[in-house]
């Protein structure tokens, strides 16, 4: 075993790649800003620079670990560095917390805290931008940037798409679109891993809370939520809840005192969209066409997937994602009683997705002319939305959800999470061929959970072999394609999420959210998932009695769409 | 070089990238960077581009006298080779000798040649029979030498231990007539403009101590000015990503050390050299002024004021240092101080 000397502490070193995992795994909580765990290594904002015994003093992240190494992570000389360094970055900064969406989340503001910055001798003397609205899923406020550079390398090392990157040189450099376009004039997908990598508030949601209240205060409507499953799990972080936690029930109760008339699960979407989808599988290995068959239910996917590869546009599958699916139905149900009310239905989807803001105004999630889904909002601005309302989240009591749509299989909740949508539609499939429990079981390791970019599996349907991906990150998405053209890989059921992880950490997830928060909200789907009484959707009794309803002409319509 | 180069199987083919000027370029993984198309910033090391260079493979990466260096080992053997210069810094160094020296242009000295040899026997002394100040030796981030350092031997290890570096090897020798702060400012300036803008420390870093200069030598310097310079410059050298960072203050602390009554002569407004626009007086010699009033009625900003036949004053809250007093002055009564 090989040690090196952290703070006089001796610390072993176990493969770790650089000297800030060891200090970390020490217990001592270095600050950094430009470091991530799963990008690559910046060594860009210098503020977990540590000292070693001959006095040189180095950043600890970009720093291989040597036996023997003796450092000091606080001498007088270090702290002295990283409290100016603090100063420097303050100063070229909008210092408005009082009004800004990060106020109290905000990396910058907890790491001034912390390292105790008591003056800031400079002024502030940097042209004013303007703040970039155009797009639809988030908001870039360039004032508040500190140039780390994270939202750059998500863009560029996880979707590979590179729609933001530095431009300019010095202390004239900015983080922008190619040629200072507007974000939406670009081939940004909306799925807001930049904001949740950003440290400080200069790139937020968009927010959509107002038309709600609107909705809400507005007596001739009857104002519906339906709630993904990915925010029940990570709605409770913001007050003070152990992340991971199910807070379904609580939110309930939270929304209805907020004044939503109907509280209803996106799981029961996902239900009738494992339902189309299955079926749908079945089809095209029938008639060996179209295959892979590509899942549809991320929205980011599906506008990389039309803007860089339209040719395989037709491979992804014509159902609605569950969210789409679900508002469409609950607009056909009500249509008759908002006549008889004279109300009029206005459905809010809650969602862990800023990409989604984006897809509900599409033409194809549209039924005679009037948007299924009226707002999207995310559960960060739930959050804001329930302290404006002052309701104490963390000691509400428990509520169920509404009838007919509260009821829910696990297969619809786990597809939250990276592999969830194919374990669904697989227990479906496995079902309708009458096999046992156990055979459901045996899908969990399968391959299909877990954190690598791209998970292959196979499963046996009726004597044919299904070749199944699962692909996180529109990176991993890219290869996959590339590969498929190329005749080098190929497969008959492909799901793709843009977010890494899934749903779970969506764009308008609560952040920060570091590696334990990640792993935590993983686990949690899971575990509704086991704690759920109805195993797959096909058992789902209430989803069975919606779909039979619904006609043939009625199911294509409304669960249905083109890309 | 060609294909089957003398009949063999080695063949050599030598593209020359041209870059777009960009002084952080000069960073080994910078450059490489900038080779690739990507934006030209450097990163942090290791892997250090002797294992992943240019386009991720193992890359030899030296400066071109380095090179040059090589044919004539290879030619005359190593011990030829240790046989010149200093122990830990072997073989000759080219300097570029400019700035206020008789003999300006590039020379090749061995290793350890003294500075006082090359500036007076090979530079021939300050021109015009100037009185030597300093000189500043590696370029914009070079530190500089005084007087006292015509002995030391201008190798690596020498310059280190007082401070400097022998970098590109260019020496700018400078009289009395420079202004030490005005030299510091103007490569801080140079510094801030080439800085790539990735690190904090020399993207905000550097930006902050061009302020303090810029205000030093427009005279409106306050006396805690100096120890924010070492503080800054002290910080931007030990916690910089790169070698520009790294080197970036150096002019600044150099001259701060060698020459500080010069920078505390510009916080009390004054220019010792005679150079800071800003800090210039125009001043009227009492015994010499006949009272004409010529120079009150060119000044521009009616600055100057007097009673006819005595000896006029120049306001200098309200002077601009056009000068125009003093050239039209016939009594060349008017002085700069």
């Amino acid at each position: 075993m090989e040690y090196m000397t952290i703070d006089s502490m001796c610390v072993p070193i176990e493969g770790e790649k650089n000297v800030l995992s060891i200090i970390r795994k020490a217990g001592i909580d270095l600050p950094t800003f430009c470091y991530h765990s799963e990008l690559s290594i910046c060594g860009a904002c210098r503020i977990c620079v540590v000292e070693d015994d001959k006095g040189k003093i180095f950043a600890s992240c970009s720093k291989k670990p040597r036996p023997g190494m003796i450092i000091k992570t606080n001498s007088l000389r270090v702290q002295k560095y990283r409290k100016l360094i603090m100063e420097l970055l303050l100063s070229s900064h909008c210092r408005d917390c009082t009004t800004c969406h990060k106020n109290g989340t905000c990396t910058l503001q907890k790491l001034a805290y912390r390292i105790g910055v008591d003056a800031v001798r400079f002024t502030n003397n940097k042209p004013r931008e303007p703040i970039d609205n155009s797009s639809s899923c988030i908001v870039r406020d360039p004032n508040k940037c500190i140039l780390c550079g994270d939202c750059v390398r998500t863009c560029e090392e996880v979707q590979g798409i590179g729609a933001i990157d530095f431009a300019f040189r010095g202390s004239q450099m900015k983080v922008m679109p190619a040629f200072n376009k507007l974000i939406g004039d670009t081939d940004c997908v909306g799925c807001g891993q930049c904001r949740v990598v950003c440290p400080t508030g200069a790139i937020t949601i968009k927010l959509d809370e107002d038309r709600v209240w609107q909705a809400i205060e507005d007596s001739n409507v009857r104002v519906i939520a339906q709630v993904a499953p990915a925010v029940r799990i990570a709605i409770g972080d913001g007050f003070g809840l152990p992340k991971g936690i199910n807070a379904m029930g609580k939110l309930a109760t939270a929304l209805r005192r907020m004044g939503f008339d109907k509280v209803f699960d996106t799981s029961f979407g996902a239900d009738l969209t494992v339902l189309e989808e299955s079926k749908e599988l079945i089809e095209r290995l029938q008639q060996e066409e179209n295959l892979p068959l590509f899942t549809s239910c991320c929205p980011g996917w599906v506008k990389y997937c039309e803007e860089h590869y339209p040719e395989y546009r037709k491979n992804i599958s014509s159902c609605r994602f569950p969210q789409g699916m679900f508002s469409a139905v609950l607009k056909d149900y009500y249509q008759q009683k908002d006549q008889e009310d004279g109300k009029k239905t206005f459905v809010v989807s809650i969602m862990p997705c800023t990409a989604k803001k984006a897809e509900i105004l599409r033409p194809d999630y549209q039924t005679k002319g009037k948007q299924d889904t009226d707002a999207v909002i995310t559960t960060m601005e739930v959050e804001r939305m329930i302290r404006r309302a002052a309701i104490d989240f963390a000691n509400l009591e428990e509520e169920a959800l509404d009838i007919p749509f509260g009821l829910v299989s696990d297969g619809g909740v786990i597809f939250g999470v990276t592999g969830g949508v194919t374990e669904a539609v697989l227990r479906k499939i496995i079902y309708e061929q009458g096999e046992d429990k156990k055979a459901l079981e045996e899908i969990k390791f399968s391959g299909i959970r877990g954190l690598e970019g791209v998970k292959e599996a196979k499963v046996n349907l009726n004597g044919r072999e299904i070749k199944i991906a699962v692909v996180q990150g529109l990176l991993e998405a890219r290869k996959l394609i590339e590969d498929l053209k190329a005749g080098k890989r190929n497969y008959d059921f492909v799901e793709v999420m843009t977010c890494k992880r899934g749903c779970v950490m969506g764009g308008g997830q609560p952040t920060p959210a570091g590696a334990r928060t990640r792993a935590l909200r993983m686990e949690a789907l899971y575990k509704v998932d086991k704690g759920l009484q109805v195993r797959t959707s096909a058992e789902n009794p209430l989803v069975n009695l919606v779909y039979q309803e619904l006609s043939k002409e009625k199911k294509h319509q409304l669960l249905h769409t083109s890309h | 070089m060609g294909e089957h180069i003398l009949g063999t199987d080695f063949s050599f083919v030598l593209h020359i990238n041209r870059g777009a000027g960009a002084f952080v370029c000069g960073e080994g993984s910078a450059l490489t960077a900038s080779i690739e198309g990507e934006r030209g910033m450097p990163r942090t090391k290791p892997p250090r581009t002797v294992e992943q260079g240019l386009f991720a493979k193992p890359t030899v990466l030296n400066n071109v006298e380095t090179y040059a260096n090589v044919p004539m080992i290879i030619e005359n053997g190593a011990k030829w080779y240790l046989g010149i210069g200093t122990k830990n810094s072997p073989g000759t160094k080219a300097f570029a000798l400019t700035g206020s020296v008789n003999n300006t242009g590039l020379i090749e000295v061995p290793m350890g040649t003294s500075l006082g040899e090359v500036i007076f026997s090979i530079g021939g002394g300050v021109k015009n029979n100037g009185q030597f100040k300093a000189v500043q030796i590696g370029g914009p981030s070079g530190g500089c030498l005084v007087e006292s350092d015509f002995d030391l031997p201008l190798d690596f290890d020498s310059l280190k231990k007082r401070g400097a570096m022998i970098g590109s090897g260019g020496l700018v020798v400078m009289d009395d007539k420079t202004c030490m702060v005005e030299v510091a400012r103007f490569f801080m300036n140079f510094t801030q403009n080439e800085s790539c803008g990735k690190c904090v420390p020399c993207r905000e870093g550097t930006k902050r101590m061009l302020e303090i200069l810029e205000r030093i030598v427009s005279g409106k310097g306050k006396s805690e000015d100096l120890d924010l310079l070492e503080e800054l410059g002290d910080a931007i050298t030990n916690t910089a990503l790169c070698g520009l960072g790294k080197s970036a203050a150096l002019p600044v602390l150099s001259t701060l050390k060698n020459f500080r009554e010069e920078y505390v002569a510009h916080i009390e407004k004054r220019c010792p050299a005679g150079n800071c626009e800003k800090l210039l007086h125009y001043v009227i010699d009492k015994d010499l002024c006949k009272g004409c009033s010529k120079c009150a009625r060119n000044c521009p900003v009616e600055a100057i004021s007097g009673v006819i036949k005595s000896p006029y004053t120049i306001d200098q809250e309200k002077c601009i240092k056009c000068g125009a007093c003093k050239s039209s002055c016939p009594f060349k009564a008017i002085y700069i101080e």
